[in-house]
């Protein structure tokens, strides 16, 4: 759309409005007094011609020539062009005589080529031109400022070009005027107008201030903290959101084990390596897609969810009827057992795609982010796991509680002995869970496979995290794990802009540490009867 | 003292006696004083090797004093192991003094952080009996606070694990900074002098093996007397029905936080004898992997046996030394596997197996395999009482 305008442009408006260019105005160009010229060039800015745009332009380049009949001419390379209407003149005229331009002329040219570019339909085009104007800030441009704001209508330009204008203003020697900048400024949110406003406290030699005017300064005083104001909020609003993301990954990552150790109250130390399965499921689905599938392959994640749950949940009944099941009522063993386990599918995974972490890209869909005005920018990817995290919990509470296999699980948690009584068949039972809970895991790596690395060591950086988020929210509840995974990660962020990263971490460590040894039994406490059967 | 004698049986204190015999004055001759090119000569390698294994050892009866015996399965071990290795980190860093790559009395990470001066926990480690109280105090301190706030609050079973293992995974970070001040990554390594011997000389080394053995027995001979004063027996009944202690008007609160301070320190004094021999102490030492590792020692040798926790140690770290040289993918499917095959088939381990085939009398049993004759249900009944 953009190129066929600009196309237009230049077939057709372009041409003809070069018929409007006064010729006998645009002879001033050429005069010999540069004083005719700067008045030329001011009433070709003020009229805000975009025609005048070639003709000024080449003037700045030295491409503007006098020829022998006085008429106009733009050269560039071998060809001609008649600047008052932008006709081609064939051949180049042999007489022509350049037309000089001093620094003086120079700079006007280059603040009414700016003026006059912001006119200009491409945005691009007006984006830097208005910058430009920013930069220089010369009082000369005001009026072609002034006249564009009316009419722009791209947000970013017309915040730079209100940048601009207040700018010069504040120079102004009439303290209303910059009165009225200042306040202008306030319905900008850009970053530049603090250091802009804060120029005006610096103390001049004599001890007198730049901005001389005390209700000026008062008007700029109450500014600056408005913006301090929304850049904090900006900030709190950036953590929170880091925060979030942080937490809805540990949730992903500690959900299955809520399942597995905080309702069968089996500890499974090999959970990390379920996620590590789960996000190498990934790797080999992107793979498959990128051989067969490359027209798709941005769909590959819809088809690693169901691969990687499958074959975690496999995975795990495997080792429930295999191992855990052999060591029910001995949970230390049940420790060291899965932990033997863990070391064996590291190392088969190691052995199979290689000790090297392997490349999980992102679906182009997820990549980039959603800008807000205010600077704040929320990744796709990190969005997308957020309501991924939203979704696998609300399938696993609807799992738990709306379905037969749901009260079956619950009823062998509260009282296992009785459900057997009442004909629940506990031993598929608990394979099932365990199933349920490990391919959860699974879920979990596809959504890790999207923001770090995938390699076999995968697992082992994230098992203690997640048996923290288990304990802290209590184990046997849902609602506790996602709280305590919330929470853990909110804290995380806000504590890491004073303590760095790794001093965050450890500090929420120290945190967990001396808040189960005030609530042993985490954040949500199971109350009556199967608080016992499973203290 | 009197009771001294009767920890073991005579063959008992005979197969000690052969054991100090070996470690304290066969195999350090064969190092030194026996030429390089003789049969008996033993190597500089097997005598790093066989001192490095010995302070295993000594960490896995640590471990068995308070998983074997007391039923707490830590997995922070490692921590007190670490911290212990990195007092004595600090005496050695101290003596390198100027001869390290940039000829500072600081040591070489610091003058690369741009540090002028030694933070003020560095303080005063340059005195090797300073030091030598950190190796006590530091994971003591560590370990009576924690456990106190931990025992109090009655935390039990895996909850203990797994905080002990947020712990470690916490001081793990922690040292892993840059900033913390211990060398970051790299830890401390490049070590010159130990009280003014080289410590690359033969004799220092084989001077270092003779202490650490000498430690080791005297580990032994100390954890056995634990085990077998009346201590040992309250400890034991903790471990097999804690709310039976606690109606029979024992508070377990100090028994429970007196074995495992002292395994701590144990556990500490093998991380300093560790250090010197090994010549490098870093972050990783502190890996919630290894920690869990020091468990599998145990129980394979055999929990509350402290005998087993020796064989274990011995037996796995050997294995290890040998795999890692020979096929060092396979590593990690042995142990593994033995983690596994441990728990699933031989609770009792190595030495369960060999008493076994003695056919020992019912009484005569150890107090874990009186316990592990319970079955898992009615020791599951016997918890919830609580």
């Amino acid at each position: 759309m953009k190129t066929f305008r600009s196309w237009l442009w230049l077939l057709f408006i372009a041409p003809m409005s070069a018929w409007a260019l006064d010729a006998e105005l645009l002879k001033g160009l050429a005069s010999d007094e540069n004083d005719v010229k700067i008045a030329t060039i001011g009433k070709l800015s003020d009229a805000g011609d975009v025609a005048a745009i070639p003709a000024l332009q080449a003037l700045f380049d030295g491409a503007l020539f006098l020829t022998s009949q006085g008429k106009l001419v733009i050269v560039a390379g071998d060809a001609a062009v008649d600047a008052v209407n932008a006709t081609a003149i064939d051949p180049v005229p042999s007489d022509l005589v350049s037309i000089d331009i001093n620094n003086r002329v120079r700079r006007e040219l280059n603040a009414a080529l700016a003026a006059l570019k912001l006119s200009a339909p491409e945005r691009a085009v007006r984006l830097a031109s208005a910058k430009q104007l920013q930069a220089d800030a010369d009082a000369g441009s005001l009026l072609g400022i002034e006249r564009v704001l009316a009419t722009e209508q791209d947000a970013e330009v017309k915040e730079i070009l209100v940048l601009a204008k207040a700018q010069i203003n504040l120079k102004n020697a009439d303290p209303k005027v910059r009165f009225g900048a200042v306040k202008e400024l306030a319905a900008t949110s850009n970053p530049n107008v603090k250091t802009l406003l804060a120029a005006m406290f610096v103390k001049k030699p004599d001890g007198s201030f730049v901005e001389p005017d005390s209700a000026v300064r008062l008007a700029a005083i109450d500014l600056l903290n408005d913006i301090q104001g929304r850049l904090a909020r900006l900030e709190l609003a950036s953590h929170a959101f880091n925060g979030l993301s942080l937490g809805s990954v540990l949730l992903l990552a500690a959900l299955g084990l809520a399942i597995t150790f905080g309702l069968m109250g089996i500890i499974n130390m090999a959970h990390g390596e379920l996620l590590m399965i789960g996000a190498y499921a990934t790797f080999v689905v992107q793979t498959i897609f990128r051989q067969h599938f490359p027209a798709s392959f941005d769909w590959y994640l819809a088809a690693a969810v169901p691969v990687a749950f499958l074959a975690t949940a496999m995975v795990g009944m495997a080792l429930e009827r295999g191992v855990i099941r052999l060591l029910y009522g001995r949970p230390l063993e049940t420790l060291l057992c899965t932990w033997g386990i863990s070391l064996i599918l590291i190392q088969v995974v190691r052995a199979t795609f290689g000790a090297q972490n392997v490349e999980v890209s992102n679906p182009s869909w997820m990549s980039g982010g959603v800008n807000f005005s205010s600077g704040l920018t929320l990744p796709y990817n990190r969005i997308v796991i957020i309501c991924f995290a939203v979704v696998v919990v609300a399938l696993v509470w609807f799992l738990l509680n709306k379905t037969r296999l749901g009260l079956f699980v619950r009823a062998v948690t509260q009282n296992r002995t009785m459900a057997d009584c009442v004909g629940v068949p506990t031993g598929k039972i608990d394979m099932w869970t365990f199933g349920l809970g490990s391919g959860i895991a699974g879920l979990g790596g596809v959504a890790l496979s999207q923001i770090g690395n995938v390699g076999p060591e995968l697992g082992q950086s994230y098992i203690v995290d997640s048996f923290m988020v288990v304990v802290l929210g209590g184990v046997g509840q849902l609602a506790g794990t996602v709280i305590a995974a919330i929470g853990l990660g909110e804290v995380n962020k806000f504590l890491e802009p004073y303590a760095g990263a790794v001093m965050a971490k450890i500090l929420v460590l120290v945190f967990i540490i001396l808040f189960i040894q005030k609530r042993p039994q985490g954040l949500f406490a199971l109350k009556g009867r199967s608080a016992e059967a499973l203290a | 003292m009197k009771r001294i004698p009767l920890l073991y049986t005579a063959q008992g204190w005979v197969v000690l006696g052969m054991f100090a015999l070996i470690v304290l004055i066969i195999l350090p001759t064969l190092n030194l004083v026996v030429s390089a090119d003789h049969p008996l000569y033993v190597s500089g390698y097997i005598i790093n090797l066989f001192g490095k294994i010995m302070c295993y050892m000594m960490v896995a009866l640590a471990m068995d004093l308070i998983w074997g015996y007391t039923g707490i399965l830590s997995l922070g071990h490692g921590v007190f192991f670490a911290l212990g290795g990195y007092a004595m980190g600090m005496y050695l860093m101290r003596m390198i003094g100027r001869e390290g790559q940039y000829q500072s009395l600081l040591p070489d990470f610091m003058v690369f952080l741009d540090w002028k001066e030694y933070p003020w926990y560095w303080s005063f480690t340059e005195h090797f009996f300073y030091a030598l109280s950190l190796v006590v105090l530091v994971p003591g301190v560590l370990a009576f606070v924690f456990g106190y706030f931990a025992f109090r609050s009655r935390i039990k079973g895996v909850y203990f694990s797994i905080i002990t293992q947020a712990l470690t995974f916490a001081f793990m970070l922690l040292f892993f900074r840059n900033n913390t001040g211990f060398g970051g990554n790299n830890g401390f390594t490049d070590f010159k002098w130990i009280l003014g011997f080289r410590i690359t000389d033969p004799q220092t080394k084989a001077a270092l093996f003779m202490i650490t053995g000498l430690t080791l027995i005297l580990a032994l001979l100390i954890c056995r007397y634990i085990v077998k004063s009346k201590l040992g027996r309250v400890l034991t009944a903790i471990r097999d029905a804690e709310s039976r202690v606690m109606f029979s008007g024992y508070d377990p609160l100090p028994y429970k936080l007196f074995v495992w301070t002292f395994s701590a320190v144990l556990c500490g004094i093998a991380g300093a004898l560790y250090v010197p021999q090994v010549g490098i102490i870093n972050p990783s030492e502190m890996s919630p992997a290894n920690s869990i590792e020091i468990a599998i020692w145990t129980a394979v040798g055999g929990r509350g046996t402290l005998v087993g926790a020796l064989v274990g140690a011995a037996l796995v770290n050997l294995a290890k030394s040998w795999f890692t040289v020979a096929m060092p993918e396979y590593w990690l499917y042995v142990l593994g596997s033995l983690f596994i095959a441990v728990t699933l088939f031989m609770p009792q381990g190595v030495v369960g197996l060999l008493k076994k085939r003695e056919r020992l009398k019912p009484a005569e049993l150890s107090p874990t395999e009186r316990s592990n004759t319970v079955s898992p249900k009615v020791k599951l009944a016997n918890e919830s009482v609580t």
